[in-house]
């Protein structure tokens, strides 16, 4: 599993990946109220933003670890955004098929160091 | 509460409708709805009851206290409310012959002239509120760049205190926003300041106070440097309540303003408007005010087209009864009166803040209308937060203050006395904050579940905001 | 001193003392010595009483007709007698927005039942709790159909003037086209050629400006199929009889609050109604009130979805509204509770009555209809004898008659508030000028 410094995940599966948010950035934002994602087809660049979480109080932005095209969006996150600070790990948000990786990927140690 | 909704019963009805003898036209049954709207049937008792019970879970200004900063929550005055009520000021059509209306020009007339001494620019009464009106400033600005042939001028600058409604006008206005940092006094860093202006400046957006209630004695300074950089200066008057008939916008640098008549000029609040957000330029901006101005005409009074117009921001020329009432607040005023409220508002606004001296992070410090508190140091000692205190305010019979604003403070609230309190209730009122905060190191629990007088205990907001339910269910 | 300012000499003496201050001057010690002001260019204030006698001389200049056939914009109908006292409770009026749930739960339960009744009327799913007025709650709604890849929008052909001036000041981001009219409709065919895949949404008045009533479904079908916003801009009233909105397939109402509650009042204030699909709810801008519990598990009324707004989201908000004209939204909701739908669909009907028999009643006299189309209670007229001559005879006999739309044309408006005497004297007076 590798991270940005913006707290999203990245799971690679050949030349797909699924991208969600981590443990910390989900606790830091409080109850998560909805998650505004883009559609399957749709084109996620590398570093910029492709979704918005909201809380009662804050929005985030999201940012893609990857460049490619988008080919599942998870529903579930979608109908209980509570799934995202429930289990960050797993409450994925985006799967893509990956054309390029972003050079400023930190590792899960290099990430761990990053948020102390 | 029931609802209207629960009061309904098929077949109850309040209305009643001037008698007609003209006989039935029928619309052919293609334009027809199926069914009628469902809307609650009621009797004319169960509208009074109803809005009655309603009222009586409502707190206004003539409740009690209301320091919120940033709102002047000021007495509002009933002869304002009896002259804004008149026949002559209701029952008129906005597009009667100018002549039929003379009254109601003359007023606008007359109340662009009072602000125009108030604040020293030339007024446009049409922007229904104050962020309606930062969308009409900017506009101007923008307009008066491209009149200019200055295409390049896209940024508008704001300070990361200002209120929300800066960034998301200029934002609609389609200019860029470059945020600026503050210094530790909520002022304007001048340094950075002058890494960000440039010939793609088309505006700085200040108020003055700013949003920690302090006056930015550079603001001369802030002038010269955007001016040079051939921007303009925008002011957000929604602190003029602390500097009305003391200092005047356009004398200190400004170009642009905005008023809020709902805040300064004592115009009720109306549980979240109408409002007015009249604004105002200096001459060489004049000929880009929204259209039609009121000027006169010999004797009397007509509507006129500024030459470069940027149009209208909404249909027909402001919130034209709310303008009334803050005619009618300035006319009884008057050039003594006007000061003074602001200098009592910064004298109310000084003793609240120098009564709650043990829990104020700047002790000692003038303040002008408003200030600041941090709760900073009682949240990490005893885990109650600036919202706790504030919900445990309402237990003691008090409108909380302003939460969580400017966002450069933490744990903050913000407190706004304004002119029109008594000296005794700003001593009351500190002794309740005072026992508040003790009672969070001795009983912080019940701090953080309050309040607990109230109809309703804290909402639920995360539950209302992942499955909203935004009407009632039939 | 102020009268609002409750002062005595011994509080300011103590207050002084307190603060270590001698004068109000010395609060401004750090304002630059150069800019304070020596005294304001303004009269020096008088009592209440002068202020409400002269200003009730200057609410006497303003002359009320004795019948009122103009409409455009701003109509002048009945508004109830409850309505217009219970809206004088100064819990409501002087209440800021209800951001403090615990205290304000009959303002936030006020606004769920004002958004409850306009999705009523409306058809819609949700509605906010108030714009600044009808045109601007359209100029948002075509706002929040615009994206990256659809950047226009077209207008209906008959549109309120003043909101056409309203929309190209605020939509400067995007390209408006006007449709073409066909007998004073929308021209369904020209319509058709304009609507193209970057085209995000069609804005229609229903009935429209000039008063006719639109074949709003049928172009609600051809917005469509190439996958625009359809937004319908009602005249409230007529939702007491015609078909709504959602049943016309719109994906955003909006609609000139004024006519259900609100008193002419030379333009304002007016009430921005905005309703929409739940599809589009995230991007609907202004204030909204939901339903949640409160810590005891009761039920509770909050603002909810706050972070679509100006505090939260800053330069990334769709909207900057913050004050919106929420005690107008009171008493909207108020006129439309003693209304039921009954006396929605009664009001609605004298309307139509009321102008059809206008209408009858000035063809008779020579005043013809411009367009031979359905119209609701505004009509166009057309003659050969200038407008000005036909509305001056009106004024000199104490009625306002319709708008000048053109050297020739009226545009006539009947509400509940014209009488059939209004009627038959207007026709008389009109013939008189056509002779």
């Amino acid at each position: 599993m590798k991270y940005l410094s913006s707290h999203e995940w990245l799971k690679q599966n050949g030349n797909l990946a699924k991208i969600g948010i981590s443990a910390f950035a989900a606790e830091e934002l409080g109850d998560i109220v909805f998650v505004d994602l883009p559609e399957v087809g749709d084109e996620v660049i590398a570093n910029e933003t492709f979704a918005e979480i909201e809380s009662v109080k804050a929005v985030s932005e999201v940012n893609s670890p990857v460049s490619g095209t988008v080919v599942a969006v998870n529903e579930a996150v979608v109908d209980s955004p509570e799934s995202v600070n429930e289990d960050a790990l797993e409450a994925w948000f985006i799967e893509v098929e990956v054309t390029e990786v972003s050079d400023k990927l930190l590792t899960e140690d290099e990430y761990q160091a990053s948020i102390e | 509460m029931l609802t209207i909704y629960d009061r309904s019963k098929n077949g109850r009805h309040a209305y009643e409708m001037p008698t007609s003898f003209v006989e039935e036209y029928n619309l052919g049954k293609e334009f027809l709805q199926d069914k009628m709207p469902e809307l609650p049937q009621v009797s004319e008792i169960d509208i009074v009851r109803h809005y009655t019970e309603l009222s009586s879970h409502a707190y206004g200004v003539d409740n009690g206290f209301y320091p919120l900063g940033s709102c002047t929550m000021k007495y509002n005055p009933k002869v304002n409310e009896i002259v804004a009520g008149f026949d002559g000021f209701n029952n008129i059509h906005p597009e009667q012959p100018v002549k039929s209306v003379q009254g109601a020009l003359e007023l606008m007339y007359k109340l662009s002239e009072q602000l125009k001494a108030i604040t020293g620019m030339n007024m446009s009464l049409q922007p229904a509120a104050g962020a309606h009106g930062e969308f009409t400033g900017l506009k101007v600005i923008k307009a008066y760049h491209e009149h200019n042939k200055d295409f390049k001028r896209t940024k508008i600058i704001v300070p990361d205190s200002a209120h929300g409604t800066n960034p998301a006008s200029a934002a609609l206005v389609g200019l860029e926003i470059v945020n600026v940092p503050s210094n530790d006094d909520g002022g304007v860093d001048i340094e950075a300041l002058k890494g960000v202006v440039g010939d793609d400046t088309a505006g700085l957006m200040l108020t003055n106070p700013n949003t920690l209630g302090l006056f930015d004695a550079n603001i001369e300074k802030i002038a010269e440097i955007v001016h040079n950089a051939g921007g303009l200066l925008y002011y957000d008057g929604a602190n003029l309540n602390a500097v009305m008939g003391v200092v005047r916008p356009a004398d200190t640098g400004f170009d642009v303003v905005h008023l809020n008549i709902h805040k300064t000029f004592s115009t009720p609040h109306g549980g979240g408007g109408p409002g007015s957000g009249a604004m105002g330029v200096v001459d060489k901006l004049a000929d880009f005010l929204p259209t039609p101005i009121v000027v006169k005409d010999g004797d009397s009074y007509k509507f006129a087209e500024p030459q470069y117009t940027i149009g209208k921001v909404k249909n027909y020329y402001g919130n034209f009864l709310v303008l009334v009432r803050a005619y009618a607040y300035i006319r009884v005023l008057g050039a003594t009166g006007i000061k003074d409220a602001s200098q009592k508002a910064v004298l109310n606004a000084n003793y609240l803040k120098y009564k709650l001296g043990s829990i104020d992070y700047q002790k000692g410090r003038k303040c002008m209308h408003e200030f600041v508190l941090s709760m900073e140091k009682v949240h990490n000692e005893t885990g109650v937060s600036a919202l706790d205190l504030a919900k445990a305010m309402i237990d003691a019979n008090m409108h909380p203050p302003t939460m969580y604003f400017p966002l450069i403070v933490h744990e903050a609230l913000m407190f706004e006395p304004t002119e029109t309190e008594t000296k005794e209730t700003l001593d009351d009122v500190a002794v309740k904050i005072l026992e508040i905060v003790k009672n969070a190191y001795s009983n912080s629990e019940y701090l953080k579940t309050s309040p607990h007088t109230t109809y309703i205990g804290r909402p639920d907001e995360v539950i209302a905001a992942r499955q909203p339910i935004l009407k009632i269910e039939k | 001193m102020s009268i609002y300012t409750p002062h005595t000499k011994g509080d300011i003496k103590e207050m002084f003392e307190a603060l270590n201050i001698s004068s109000l001057d010395d609060l401004y010690s750090m304002v630059p010595k150069g800019v304070l002001l020596d005294k304001l260019d303004l009269p020096e204030g008088v009592s209440q009483a002068d202020a409400e006698i002269e200003i009730k001389k200057m609410a006497g200049k303003n002359h009320i007709y004795s019948a009122y056939l103009r409409g455009n914009g701003s109509y002048y109908h009945y508004i109830p007698a409850v309505v217009r006292k219970m809206a004088e409770r100064s819990e409501f009026v002087t209440a800021y927005t209800p951001y403090q749930a615990e205290l304000n739960q009959g303002i936030l339960q006020s606004i769920f039942e004002y958004q409850t009744m306009i999705c009523d009327i409306t058809g819609m799913d949700i509605s906010n709790a108030s714009h600044y007025d009808g045109a601007t709650a359209s100029a948002e709604a075509i706002l929040m159909c615009s994206d990256k890849k659809r950047n226009k929008v077209i207008l209906a052909p008959f549109v309120n003037d003043d909101t056409k001036v309203v929309f190209r000041t605020y939509l400067n981001s995007m390209e408006i086209i006007e449709a073409p009219s066909k007998d004073g409709k929308v021209d369904l065919a020209g319509l058709s050629a304009l609507l193209e895949n970057d085209v995000a949404c069609f804005y229609l008045e229903q009935p429209s400006a000039i008063g006719i009533i639109e074949q709003a479904k049928e172009i609600g079908e051809l917005v469509h199929s190439v996958g625009a916003k359809f937004i319908i801009k009602s005249y409230p009233i007529a939702l007491g009889l015609i078909a709504n909105p959602r049943d016309c397939g719109a994906d955003i109402a909006t609609a000139e609050g004024q006519s259900l509650g609100l008193p002419m009042a030379f333009g304002g204030p007016y009430l921005g109604i905005m309703a929409t699909t739940k599809a589009m709810q995230r991007k609907l801008p202004g204030r909204i009130v939901g339903q949640t519990v409160d810590s005891r598990g009761d039920k509770a009324y909050v603002l909810t979805l706050q972070a679509r707004e100006q505090h939260i989201r800053r330069e990334k908000a769709s909207s900057n509204i913050c004050s919106n004209e929420a005690l107008c939204a009171l008493i909207t909701s108020m006129y439309l509770a003693t209304m039921g739908p009954e006396g929605l669909n009664k009001v609605a009907k004298i309307c139509v009555n009321n102008a059809h028999y206008l209408q009858k009643e000035l063809e008779k006299v020579g005043l013809k209809r411009k367009y031979d189309v359905e119209f609701f209670n505004e009509f166009v007229t057309t003659s050969d004898v200038l407008a000005n001559k036909i509305l001056n005879k009106l004024d000199q006999n104490d009625i306002l008659g319709g708008v000048m739309l053109n050297d020739f044309d009226i545009l006539w408006c009947a509400t509940e508030m014209v009488s059939k005497n209004d009627i038959e004297k207007t026709a008389k007076l009109v013939g008189e000028v056509l002779c």
